[in-house]
């Protein structure tokens, strides 16, 4: 069943000085309930606002958005009981504790005293806190903030958990334990609409991925069916020496499924595999057999950056929107 | 397990959140040094600096210096009190946490109502600061206690009338550090040229006009008053606001709440980060 429905979604900005910014234009969308879906672009491509219109922030010029039916513009009041959000920045108030912000979002979704003071307890355990949860916010370390922020959204269990670039900013180890508890919300249920400019994270966490670029979905799908729209992994060489360029590349040819490509004089070749590490071994040993001496050898993992390029023809930009 | 159920705004939630939000920023005031500081010690910097500076050298004819400068300090302090709403509205905007508060369900003046009752609390204890150093200083009240009572309530008052201003303010400038530049700026002219450390008429001619059209200048005179230490005889600009200060000054505040309130709810409801 569908439980978020975006259609043609379009919200232009006016920033003062400069001409209109088209940040969502004709935004289509549609989360299944109880999965994951990503929205996967770069900055400025529109993911946050499709949040933010979701979230009740903020009105779109025209287009309709529901969740569970009910239309996000027209009754902002009944989308708010049932939405969790965590953002790209932790919104939790620096100078209370992490126990005193769970407890004062409890309260504002009215669960009463007794019922927000126990719950805001138990996701501080369930979050790992309890050590820090008398201390001020101001002295938590950015992972511990998300954390308290993420906590926020959960409260009071919500049917739907929006999640706007949850782990940018954070350490790799910060960024593990935020997929583990993404991860084990999905298993209760919850219907999770998560933005990244990580292709890693998309293919970790989300059941499907919408790929969105200048305000509008450019593909969709699971992670294997992107990764294999855009041509799966790659196998690059690095020679020592340029002049075994044409026998180096001959090997690559017979083990790749496309054309090789050659770049820094011919010293590096790269071709597309469809199973790179198979394909790895062969090229190594037919080129060890071929005395070809190598600088470096590997295999690449398609970035966000191939399917931009395959998808729009441009490289992923990282300018602020 | 608790049942955990949300429920949507109704105004029965406009106390209950309005309260949880005032809570919040009771609990800013004990965690954050500086508000304590601006708080407790510069009202009591104020009273003793002017006190013993300026009243060798002006003399106000009936009453003491100590007695006539009181009213000032109490009203440019409150007036300042009423800043803090502006500058935290925006650093709220900026840190996000509106996001967060505008996704619940709470009621949508909440946040504002929380915010100026925050300003309201510091400049109460303030004004008791003030009116305890204006004490022991040698200050006195010379009316009687109800009208005391309307003094400190008319300077409280129309500094909770500006914080709704300055929230509406903080909402629509977005930067803390501009929000208090320019309070600074507007404020300061705003307070000195104005009755509230020298008799208007000793100001020259620009600045005494000025003064006397001044607001403050009202809420000073209306204070001044009030507290009894206008000595009798003591000859008042003909100006109306000068003339009936505590109308004016109920007014004034009408006025700001009657155009700000609407304001900036309406402003807060459609308002989020970048």
């Amino acid at each position: 069943m569908t439980f978020i429905t975006v259609s043609d979604l379009a919200k232009t900005y006016t920033p003062k000085g400069a001409g209109p910014v088209h940040a969502l234009d004709g935004l289509n969308l549609s989360v299944p309930q109880g999965t994951i879906t990503a929205l996967l672009g770069p900055n400025g491509a529109g993911k946050t606002t499709a949040v933010k219109i979701l979230t009740t922030l903020v009105k779109p010029n025209s287009g309709v958005a529901t969740i569970d039916g009910i239309d996000v513009v027209r009754y902002p009041e009944r989308v708010r009981p049932i939405i969790g959000v965590s953002g790209q920045y932790a919104a939790v108030d620096e100078n209370l504790t992490g126990l005193e912000n769970l407890d004062m979002v409890g309260r504002l979704y009215h669960l009463g005293a007794k019922a927000s003071k126990a719950r805001a307890t138990e996701l501080i355990e369930l979050f790992d806190l309890t050590e820090a949860q008398n201390r001020p916010v101001k002295g938590f370390s950015g992972g511990m903030r998300r954390r308290i922020d993420l906590a926020g959204a959960l409260v009071t269990k919500p049917r739907v958990l929006f999640l706007d670039e949850p782990t940018t900013g954070l350490d790799p180890r910060s960024r593990l334990g935020m997929w583990d508890i993404i991860n084990s919300l999905v298993g209760e249920g919850t219907t999770v609409l998560l933005t990244t400019q990580y292709l890693e994270e998309a293919d970790q966490l989300a059941d499907s991925i919408s790929v969105i670029d200048d305000g509008k979905v450019i593909a969709e799908g699971t992670s294997d069916e992107l990764k294999a729209s855009i041509g799966g992994q790659r196998l690059e060489i690095s020679l020592v020496t340029a002049s075994d360029s044409a026998v180096a590349t001959e090997i690559l040819r017979r083990h790749g499924t496309a054309e090789p490509k050659i770049s820094d004089g011919g010293r590096e070749i790269t071709v597309k595999a469809s199973h790179a590490p198979a394909a790895l071994q062969a090229v190594l040993a037919e080129l060890g057999d071929a005395g070809i001496e190598l600088f470096d050898a590997g295999m690449r993992r398609p970035t966000l950056d191939d399917v931009f390029l395959k998808l729009t023809g441009h490289q992923a930009t990282t300018e602020e929107s | 397990m608790t049942a955990l159920h949300a429920s949507t705004s109704s105004l029965g939630n406009f106390f209950t959140d309005g309260w949880i939000t005032t809570r919040r920023n009771l609990i800013k005031i004990k965690r954050v040094p500086d508000i304590l500081v601006f708080t407790l010690l510069q009202p009591i910097m104020f009273v003793l600096l002017f006190t013993y500076v300026y009243s060798g050298v002006i003399n106000i004819p009936g009453t003491t210096y100590t007695n006539f400068i009181m009213a000032g300090i109490f009203a440019q302090t409150v007036v300042f009190g009423s800043t803090y709403s502006g500058s935290a509205m925006a650093q709220d905007l900026k840190d996000g946490i509106i996001d967060r508060f505008r996704t619940l369900p709470m009621n949508g003046a909440a946040v504002l109502i929380g915010r100026t009752n925050g300003d309201l609390f510091i400049n109460a204890i303030s004004m008791a600061v003030m009116m305890i150093t204006g004490f022991i200083v040698g200050w006195r009240i010379e009316s009687s206690f109800p009208e005391a009572a309307l003094a400190v309530i008319l300077l409280l008052l129309f500094a909770y009338a500006l914080s709704w201003l300055m929230s509406f303010l903080g909402m629509s400038v977005r930067s803390p550090e501009v929000i208090n530049n320019v309070s600074f700026l507007v404020l300061f002219p705003l307070t000195f040229i104005s009755n509230a450390f020298v008799p208007s008429d000793t100001l020259p001619t620009p600045l005494r006009i000025f003064a006397e059209y001044n607001p403050v200048s009202a809420l000073v005179q209306a204070a001044r008053t009030l507290f009894g230490n206008v000595p009798e005889g003591t000859p008042v600009p003909d100006v109306w606001t000068q003339q009936h200060p505590i109308i004016t000054v109920l007014i004034g505040i009408a006025i700001m709440l009657v155009i700000f309130v609407p304001l900036s709810i309406r402003k807060f409801a459609s308002i989020s980060t970048r």
